[in-house]
């Protein structure tokens, strides 16, 4: 509360977007979570709602003999412009909102201060409603040759791994811990997805330390285990996400790709997807676009092109097809990496899971796969959502791709999928309001020191109740 | 003559026989199936009738000089999204019919020669290859044995696929056994459009002055005028109106009264002449209320430039109450070069993301729907937000000025939006008000010929209300796939709606008695569940489209229609169809 200069504005304008000469005169109010535009006019009684920590920026433009305009851009791309009566109030508005959508810790956030009426022992069943150890037995696992390795219990291999995870049946101990010093951030081969119908599976890891010869052979035993794991197929792929020249500059640095030469029947393949800096801009570049004011088609044309977003999109969906078709069609296991693992990676293996199983396409389904290889495996979520005042290099709308490519998949098989477009936009807009403590986080680790999964609300549990 | 003819119906069947009993009886279905069926659903008759025999002879007599070659064993044929077919192909007057060899199912492939938009031949050794691009869009490709055998098919194609006398043409010879000549032809007329809006007859009248087409060849008969005007009166605002199109009632907004009527320029010239009946026809029309708006469709200098050639427009001084907005919608060739462009760029699938949408921008086909939806709802805004009547016209009147209406009263009127509706809004609007479809839809984007007077009017227009129908799926009451029938049949028929460039020309082919009428067929139970909206709710509100860039859509169903995709969304919108009709059994019992 200490944080609110001015609780109360009376006598703000707020702008239509599509025709500004149409406004509607009201009241503004500040509260610790929202600010809230109550419409003056009698009769009706609208109110907007914005939640501070959807909003990504807050600017003050030149005063006018109107007022003083306030633009606020939210994450969910809703953009609101208020007038205010004088310039004073503006500056503490502004002030005020500045920094509350920008909290300095996790407490600070929403989810914390979110307290609907619900008791301690149904939000535990909440918490447990998602449990992704049925989502690896529906996948047939651990069976014959997959099994659930304790390697990294207490986080001890990797800090931003999960600590259940699957590794073929010959993986030992040593083999893991030696291919996981050989890899980014201790990021070694485990399962993703498993098809129980030809054993092939999709593997994850970061990119291997290589730099320009260094070989481990741990690593290579592991690779060579994934593939034994795969007894109807004699070789498997290795799908580097990022553009070739990137990786060929990541070996100066001591990191790099797999050389095809040190790993037996391997198959090496990049695939161009561009960086998070570059989707950051692209995004950036696409919403200046939308928010032109009235382009002609070809501005907005020619603006959406020179954006390069639907470029990214395809880009991440060649990908999956690509990962798909080895598993369906060709029945070749497939290792998936990137940098470190934890965004094209997760982009490029859920895309695949989306379109090989159709589980994946339910309410439930898709909440599963969320939470596998976005949350469970550590997409950095306070990172690229800004949940918390930060390094704004390191925010990046790579979840928002993977929801867009579910949504292009949408657009094309309008009936294989449980869930309607709403669904995936309130998904997206949870992913940034912090109001449920489900993306809270950089990894499982950082959650469990917070001690945040035991007694945060679900969010997938409430939508789960709203769209089916 | 009549020995001549003989000899030819002998030839014909001479070499028909010759082939041997179980080609001919494959032959024989696929004859049976030419006249029964349509489009693609196959029905199988080992035996043909008498009549359908009859027909065959008689459209063979008049076109068999044009085929050297009627059937070709061993070809294959190849169409996207069906693997390749190895079986017999037939060349007949009007079509070009492909049967394979599937003994236990006989699959039956029917083209309409006319829907044929350009061939190109390739030869290699002894077989050749003619790859087939339809005029909806389709590319087909046949292989053919023997060299001689395929330039003669190519031959017969080309001439047969473009035929300059409409009573040569495929709809006089059309005779499906569940319809009839005897049915009504049409669905509405302009007596009948008069006699259901009872609020105007005390200040309108319908006038037959053009009951023989003298005074305007392009208009129907029966056109609805102002009650003070009469018919000298309209005889000679129709001299100074380009093809003597004055300006005439198209539609009447029953909530406040107002009108929208069309027409073409006014001649004024160069020395700017007046025309003193033309002035009092459009005073009759805003009678008393303050003023009325004009929208021309050119320029304000493209109308400039009209006054050099005899055209021109409005002027201020002369017609003091009406406020002229000038709002240029693209036509004529221009429109025809940006489906042609726009046709290229979805047929290559090989280029990636960026030169795709510079593609599609370049091709600027959703700048011209973009314009015209605008334009329409400027149009509408008139009518129904300001409150004043509308007289709209570009330089000819047949072309954008029907466009420009056709919308507005979509977006206006819920009368339209039914399927009967816009149907009969169609028929009034685009056949019976003389938009040359002949000319107009003689070839379509594939088209190597010289382009004449081709341009995809009526195809924007269909695409303008893809994308209503696409912003508002529940008010309308027909669905997309009514739009793609309409527009393969505009360029290709079996009926007779869309043949000629006018009433009169029509009236001389004698097109109403001796051809059937496509939008009756589409009204037919069996049709109307194809063609209907499952989700259509009547909502007596106009619905305003939203014109920023970011709200239009490439008309995927129809540019992209031939690729896997558009499979997909085929299929889902069957499902959802589906599951709309059984839901609602489900209610009511």
């Amino acid at each position: 509360m200490e944080h609110i200069r001015l609780p109360k504005v009376e006598g703000v304008r707020l702008l239509d977007r599509v025709s500004p000469r149409r406004s509607r005169v009201g009241t503004l109010y500040l509260t610790a979570t929202h600010s809230i535009f109550v419409e003056n006019e009698a009769g009706v009684r609208s109110e907007t709602w914005v939640l501070h920590s959807l909003v990504s920026s807050v600017e003050r433009q030149a005063a006018t003999s109107s007022g003083c305009a306030l633009l606020i851009h939210c994450k969910n791309f809703q953009v609101l412009q208020f007038i205010l009566p004088r310039e004073r109030e503006c500056h503490d508005v502004h002030l005020s909102l500045q920094r509350l959508s920008q909290p300095e810790s996790y407490a600070e956030l929403y989810c914390f201060s979110y307290k609907p009426n619900v008791d301690e022992e149904e939000r535990r069943q909440e918490w447990d409603f998602l449990e992704l150890k049925d989502d690896y037995s529906r996948m047939g696992l651990p069976n014959a040759l997959w099994k659930l390795s304790p390697a990294n219990k207490h986080y001890k291999v990797s800090d931003t791994y999960p600590t259940d995870l699957y590794v073929p049946e010959s993986a030992t101990p040593p083999v893991i811990v030696g291919s996981a010093k050989f890899r980014s951030r201790g990021r070694f081969p485990t399962l993703s997805y498993y098809s129980k119908e030809n054993y092939a599976a999709i593997c994850r890891s970061s990119q291997p330390l290589s730099g320009f010869s260094a070989r481990c052979l741990e690593d290579e035993q592991m690779l060579e285990a994934i593939l034994k794991s795969n007894p109807r197929s004699d070789f498997m792929y290795v799908v580097d996400t990022r553009p070739k020249l990137n990786a060929i500059a990541n070996r100066a640095a001591g990191k790099g790709y797999e050389n095809e030469d040190n790993y037996s029947n391997i198959k090496f393949q990049f695939i161009g997807i561009e960086n998070i800096h570059v989707m950051r801009n692209s995004q950036q570049k696409m919403l200046e676009v939308c928010e032109l004011r009235s382009p002609s088609m070809s501005d907005f044309l020619e603006g959406l092109e020179s954006s390069g977003w639907l470029k990214h999109i395809k880009a991440v969906l060649d990908a999956g097809i690509f990962i798909a078709k080895a598993v369906a069609e060709e029945g070749v296991s497939v290792l998936v990496h990137c940098s470190d693992g934890w965004d094209r990676t997760a982009q490029v293996c859920s895309v695949a899971s989306v379109l090989l199983d159709p589980y994946y396409r339910t309410l439930r389904g898709l909440m599963v796969l969320i939470e596998r290889d976005w949350i469970s495996f550590g997409h950095k979520f306070s990172h690229r959502c800004y949940h918390l005042v930060g390094d704004p290099k390191e925010v990046s709308p790579v979840i928002d791709q993977f929801l867009e490519c579910v949504w292009q998949l949408m657009e094309q098989f309008p009936c294989a999928f449980e869930f309607n477009e709403r669904f995936l936009i309130t998904i997206h807009s949870h992913i940034y309001s912090c109001q449920y403590g489900n993306f809270i986080g950089n990894n499982q680790r950082e959650r469990q020191e917070l001690g945040f999964s035991r007694f945060l609300k679900d969010v997938d549990n409430i939508l789960a109740l709203c769209y089916l | 003559m009549a020995v001549h003819v003989q000899n030819k119906r002998k030839l014909f069947l001479d070499s028909y026989h010759q082939t041997n009993r179980a080609q001919r009886s494959r032959e024989r279905e696929a004859v049976a199936f030419i006249f029964s069926g349509e489009g693609g659903e196959v029905i199988c008759s080992r035996r043909l009738d008498h009549r359908t025999i009859q027909i065959f002879d008689r459209q063979l007599m008049e076109l068999s000089e044009h085929i050297k070659t009627a059937n070709v064993e061993d070809a294959v044929l190849r169409q996207p999204l069906h693997p390749a077919a190895r079986g017999t192909l037939c060349v007949t007057g009007h079509h070009l019919l492909f049967s394979d060899r599937e003994e236990s199912s006989p699959q039956h492939f029917l083209l309409l020669l006319r829907n044929i938009d350009a061939i190109e031949k390739r030869m290699s050794g002894s077989s050749g290859t003619i790859t087939i691009k339809c005029k909806d869009l389709c590319v087909l490709q046949l292989d053919i044995p023997g060299m001689e055998q395929c330039l003669n098919i190519a031959r017969s194609i080309e001439t047969l696929s473009c035929l300059e006398n409409v009573s040569e043409m495929y709809p006089f010879f059309y005779r499906p056994s569940d319809q009839s000549l005897k049915d009504q032809w049409g669905l509405s007329s302009t007596e009948k459009h008069y006699s259901q809006m009872t609020d105007l007859h005390d200040r309108w009248r319908v006038s037959s002055v053009n009951r023989d087409y003298s005074v305007c060849p392009t208009y129907p008969q029966a056109v609805i005028v102002p009650k003070d005007i009469n018919d000298e009166m309209l005889v000679k605002a129709a001299k100074f109106r380009h093809g003597g199109r004055f300006p005439v009632l198209c539609y009447y907004h029953r909530k406040n009264g107002m009108v929208i009527m069309r027409s073409s320029q006014p001649l004024t010239g160069a020395n700017r002449k007046r025309c003193r009946e033309d002035e009092l026809l459009l005073q009759a029309v805003i009678d008393g209320s303050d003023k009325g708006y004009i929208i021309d469709t050119r320029s304000s200098q493209q109308a400039q430039q009209a006054r050099m050639t005899g055209g021109g427009f409005e002027s201020k001084s002369c017609y003091s109450c009406w406020k002229r907005l000038h709002r240029q919608v693209e036509r004529g060739k221009a429109l025809q070069e940006s489906l042609i462009k726009l046709v290229e760029a979805c047929g290559n699938d090989s280029h990636n993301m960026d030169r795709w949408l510079s593609k599609l921008e370049n091709s600027k086909w959703l700048s011209h729907v973009q314009t015209a939806l605008s334009t329409a709802g400027l149009l509408a805004e008139c009518v129904e937000r300001d409150g004043h009547s509308v007289l709209v016209h570009c330089s000819e009147g047949t072309d954008s000025t029907l466009l420009i209406s056709t919308v507005a009263q979509l977006i206006m009127d819920p009368c339209c939006r039914t399927l009967e509706g816009f149907l009969a809004l169609l028929e009034r609007e685009w056949v019976q008000a003389g938009h040359p479809f002949q000319k107009r839809c003689a070839h379509s984007a594939y088209s190597h010929a010289r382009l004449q007077q081709e341009s995809p009017v009526f195809l924007l227009l269909l695409d303008c209300v893809w994308q209503l129908l696409h912003q508002f799926p529940l008010a309308l009451g027909f669905s997309e796939a009514l739009l793609l029938r309409l527009a393969t049949e505009a360029y290709a028929s079996s009926y007779g709606t869309f043949l000629c460039n006018s009433d009169k020309e029509r009236c001389v082919s004698r097109v109403k008695e001796k051809t059937l009428c496509l939008f009756q067929a589409l009204l037919r139970p069996k049709e109307r569940r194809c063609y209907a909206n499952p989700l259509y709710e009547r909502t007596e509100l106009a619905i305003w489209p939203s014109v920023h860039p970011q709200s239009l859509q490439l008309w995927r169903g129809y540019f992209l229609r031939w690729t896997q995709q558009a499979r997909h969304l085929e299929e889902a919108q069957e499902e959802i169809r589906n599951m709309v009709i059984l839901w609602e059994k489900m209610a009511l019992t």
